[in-house]
């Protein structure tokens, strides 16, 4: 019999040692992707176009492609998040309606990203008819995105004390004012902080992207920005391979003789910017929250 | 005409199928400091909040009865929450100020209701925290946040932005319970400095602070008022048998 002193001590043991497991198998990870990844990495790799059966080729398109798709999803995502949010917490009552919309929203964010993507291959690329596009890939984003970001701006709207809700209202603010003037702003640096780490979880979605942003990155032309033109970068019409998926594609059925090389500088890219995200998130986030609480 | 700026008859609220105030028949005089005193859960802040309508954020609340304001009735159908509350202005238990510069939190009424003259919003600004006994202390930094402050100084910049949008009736709860003595002192100044401009209505669980501010005290117990009066006369007089033992420290 072991008493209850050294039983926590067991405890206390275990729970460490299993954190410190995680931990190792993560830092493993990120360590070997970074070591087999930077060295191929160079400024002629990250803006090169790709090359399908020579070597020496980059993923400069991939990674704008990404960025862009991106934008555009969050753009989208982000006005209907917010404002589903807003609806469920400070307004909506407790009823078979929110709760319908919670449990459906529940159950979007677990639905897998390749269910999304096929949805929005179905949907939009072949009954919408926008073919792979950016614009289709950027739909499926917004799917696969919209639930985690509502639920994200939701806890942001539940760290603000009820009381300062009572205290916009005790002023003669109307509720929507409350809200908008008092609630929102002080949710800004948490919200900021998920949306960008929701960022993230998107830039490195390549399942939800296969079937609908398209696995082929056509040649841009970085000086035509007329949006009508096939090969303008910001043409949301034209097939749009990003850096996940372009992993994905390499590994599956790349040919190039460096698609080895190729492939682990494109995870190292993407695994940096993840990062990026998430480390600027959190400073964003304090950084913003103590210049709105200190003016 | 009375005097009486706001009047309560037969109030009764349910909190589902709890009734928490049994028939509270109870009227104030323009101007001077009200204090509700009674045992903990004896309803007082459910009665302060029924007279700016607080209460309406909690769902399953019925209210029965008539408050009013000026002769107009609080509850009426067409009766304008918004407008209430800038007419009768609330103070909390926690301070709450905004997480603003202190500037911002005592000019947020104003300013959201469309004032931009900077002249005009410095002078409310100056003119609301003097009027709240704390310019003094925050003068030289205004434009610090208001959550640098202590607690004492928050309760009193959350007077002052009450105050900036000229109520005619400022509703405490307990607003000095969260704080140490010296600045529950002042918060106690700072209410004595307003009652001759405002009619102040504060629930107080601290019998001495309402023998020291106020002009009146209602005794509540149970969802009842028990008894209203001069504040000398409860303290010294007591018509009824309950409030006697509850002055006198026998329960409560
Ligand atoms: N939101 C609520 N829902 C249900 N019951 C409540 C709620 N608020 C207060 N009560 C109940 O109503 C009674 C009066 O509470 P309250 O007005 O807060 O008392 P006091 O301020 O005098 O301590 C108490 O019994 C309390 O439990
Ligand atoms: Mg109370």
């Amino acid at each position: 019999m072991m008493n209850p002193k050294t039983q926590n001590k067991v405890a206390i043991g275990t729970l460490y040692g299993i954190a410190g497991l995680v931990v190792l198998i993560l830092m493993a990870l990120l360590g070997y992707i970074l070591v087999s990844g930077l060295p191929q990495l160079s400024w002629h790799f990250l803006t090169a176009p790709a090359k399908a059966f020579l070597k020496g080729g980059g993923v400069g398109i991939q990674l704008y492609n990404s960025f862009y798709l991106l934008i555009l999803a969050m753009l989208i995502s982000f006005p209907i998040a917010l404002g589903a949010a807003i609806y469920l917490y400070e307004y909506a009552k407790d009823n078979w309606v929110t709760t319908t919309i919670r449990t459906a929203i529940e159950i979007l964010s677990s639905l897998p990203s390749v269910v999304v993507g096929l949805f929005g291959f179905l949907f939009f690329v072949v009954k919408l008819n926008l073919g792979f596009s950016i614009l289709s890939g950027a739909f499926a984003l917004t799917f696969f995105n919209l639930p985690l970001l509502t639920r994200s701006i939701e806890d942001s709207l539940r760290t603000i004390d009820t009381t300062q809700r009572e205290g916009g209202l005790a002023l003669g603010l109307s509720r929507w004012e409350t809200v908008t003037r008092v609630i929102l702003p002080a949710a800004v640096p948490s919200i900021l902080t998920g949306v960008i780490l929701s960022a993230g979880r998107v830039f490195g979605e390549a399942a939800a992207l296969i079937y609908t942003a398209g696995q082929s990155a056509p040649a841009l032309d970085f000086t035509d920005w007329n949006p009508f033109n096939i090969s303008s970068p910001l043409n949301p019409m034209r097939p749009a391979e990003t850096l996940a998926v372009h992993i994905w594609k390499i590994n599956s059925e790349g040919i190039m003789p460096d698609a080895k090389a190729i492939s682990s500088g494109s995870s190292a890219v993407l695994v940096l910017a993840i990062l990026l995200f998430n480390f600027a998130a959190r400073y964003l986030g304090k950084r913003l929250y103590k210049r709105l609480t200190s003016a | 005409m009375s005097k009486e700026i706001l009047t309560t008859q037969d109030l009764h609220l349910y909190y589902g199928e709890k009734e928490a105030l049994k028939g509270i028949n109870l009227n104030f005089e323009a101007k001077g400091i009200t204090a509700l005193i009674g045992p903990s859960g004896c309803g007082k802040s459910t009665y302060l909040r029924t007279l700016n309508r607080m209460n309406d954020l909690i769902p399953n609340v019925t209210i029965t009865g008539t408050i009013k304001f000026k002769g107009q009735n609080l509850y009426a159908p067409s009766a304008d929450t918004v407008q209430i509350r800038k007419e009768i202005g609330m103070v909390f238990q926690q301070p709450n100020p905004f997480p603003f510069s202190i500037y911002d939190n005592v000019i947020y009424g104003l300013r959201i209701a469309g004032e931009k003259n900077k002249e005009k919003l410095d002078a409310v600004v100056e003119k609301s925290l003097r009027q709240a006994a704390v310019w003094d202390e925050v003068k030289d930094h205004l434009h610090e946040s208001a959550l640098a402050l202590s607690g004492g100084q928050q309760q009193r910049v959350c007077i002052a932005r009450v105050l900036a949008v000229s109520p005619e009736i400022i509703l405490l709860d307990e607003p000095t319970s969260a704080l140490d003595p010296v600045s529950s002192s002042q918060i106690e100044t700072t209410l004595l400095n307003l009652r001759h401009d405002y009619t102040i209505i504060t629930v107080t669980h601290n019998l001495q602070q309402a023998s020291r501010i106020a002009d009146r005290t209602a005794f509540f117990m149970n969802g009842e008022l028990v008894e209203v009066d001069q504040t000398k006369n409860i303290f010294m007089n007591p018509a009824e048998k309950q409030t006697e033992d509850y002055i006198s420290g026998r329960f409560g």
